[in-house]
């Protein structure tokens, strides 16, 4: 087959590139999901560190 | 433990493969043959080769996993597998775009070249399959050593196959040094040099997130032990104080 022009192989190549930019965003997104489950889940454990060792929950703070 | 160094790897792996992929379309030249499409084989090629040693490395790990019996190796060569089935995927996709813009199909079934790293790929499909289907977790992490070293040592072999049948339509660009001159070499090694440093850091981030599930999990289970009623601790009870009346 002879080669593309630009405008043929343009969509092609872009859309190679947004497969490659979009498996890893879909991986990151993914990856981010379990951090805040995890984040959740160390929430939990530290409410039961706080009943366990007797003391008062502690109060939200900023930033 | 495997978060230390995430940021300065995951800066650099940014730099470089942004550096690759400006290079691809800034600095290498439009391939005369192929035109802008070849551009394609900048980031479908080091995925092909990274993912296909990844396959590998986790073998390796597997082994080290079955030799020391220390399960690290094995979740270790589990995260490797993971993140080269995503890779694999990746080949795939781009491999079909470019497929279907050079030679007009998304997918020839006579090719050794595709055909092969499609049978690599859903080899490697049915590794999770496996596993998770066996409950008991040394079991688990032993079978799935076996596989994971089985499957590396045919990749290779598999790899070998290829290069020796005859080529359909699939150019064989790495099959000497005169195929990659000048500026398209240079972009290729540090478009190659990108994608591998972005699995060793995706690989350092799941690692990294797995061993806080882990200590997270014994951590909980310490707790519940801690919070959970045990025996009535014995009080020393006064004579005449709260004792049976008779």
């Amino acid at each position: 087959m002879p080669a593309l022009s630009l405008g043929q192989a343009g969509p092609y190549v872009a859309g190679a590139y947004l497969a490659f930019l979009g498996l890893i965003l879909v991986y990151v997104a993914i990856m981010a999901g379990r951090l805040s489950r995890l984040e959740r889940e160390l929430e939990r454990l530290a409410a039961l560190a706080r009943r366990v060792g007797g003391e008062p929950p502690e109060e939200e703070t900023g930033p | 433990m495997y978060g230390r160094g995430l940021r300065p790897l995951a800066i650099v792996t940014l730099v470089v493969l942004i550096g690759g992929l400006a290079m691809a379309f800034f600095y290498a030249p439009v391939d005369a043959d192929q035109g802008v499409i070849q551009k394609i084989f900048y980031i479908h090629v080091p995925m092909a080769i990274v993912a296909l040693c990844g396959f590998v490395a986790g073998g390796v790990m597997g082994a080290a996993h079955l030799s020391s019996g220390d399960r690290r190796w094995d979740l270790r060569s589990y995260v490797a597998i993971h993140l080269s089935l995503i890779m694999g995927v990746g080949v795939l996709v781009t491999g079909s775009i470019w497929a279907r813009a050079a030679w007009g199909h998304w997918w020839v079934w006579q090719e050794p070249t595709l055909v092969s790293f499609l049978v690599v790929f859903l080899l490697y499909a049915t590794y999770q399959p496996l596993r998770f289907s066996i409950e008991d977790p040394h079991r688990q992490a032993r079978y799935a050593s076996a596989f994971a070293i089985i499957a590396g040592a045919f990749v290779p072999l598999n790899f070998v196959a290829v290069r020796l049948a005859q080529p359909l339509t699939h150019p064989r660009v790495l099959s000497s040094t005169g195929n990659l001159p000048g500026e398209f070499g240079v972009t290729f090694l540090v478009c190659l040099a990108g994608v591998a440093l972005l699995f060793a850091t995706l690989w350092k981030y799941e690692m990294a997130s797995k061993h806080a599930a882990e200590q997270l999990r014994a951590l909980r289970s310490r707790l519940a032990e801690a919070e959970a009623p045990g025996p009535p601790p014995r009080r020393a009870v006064p004579a005449g104080v709260g004792g049976p009346v008779s």
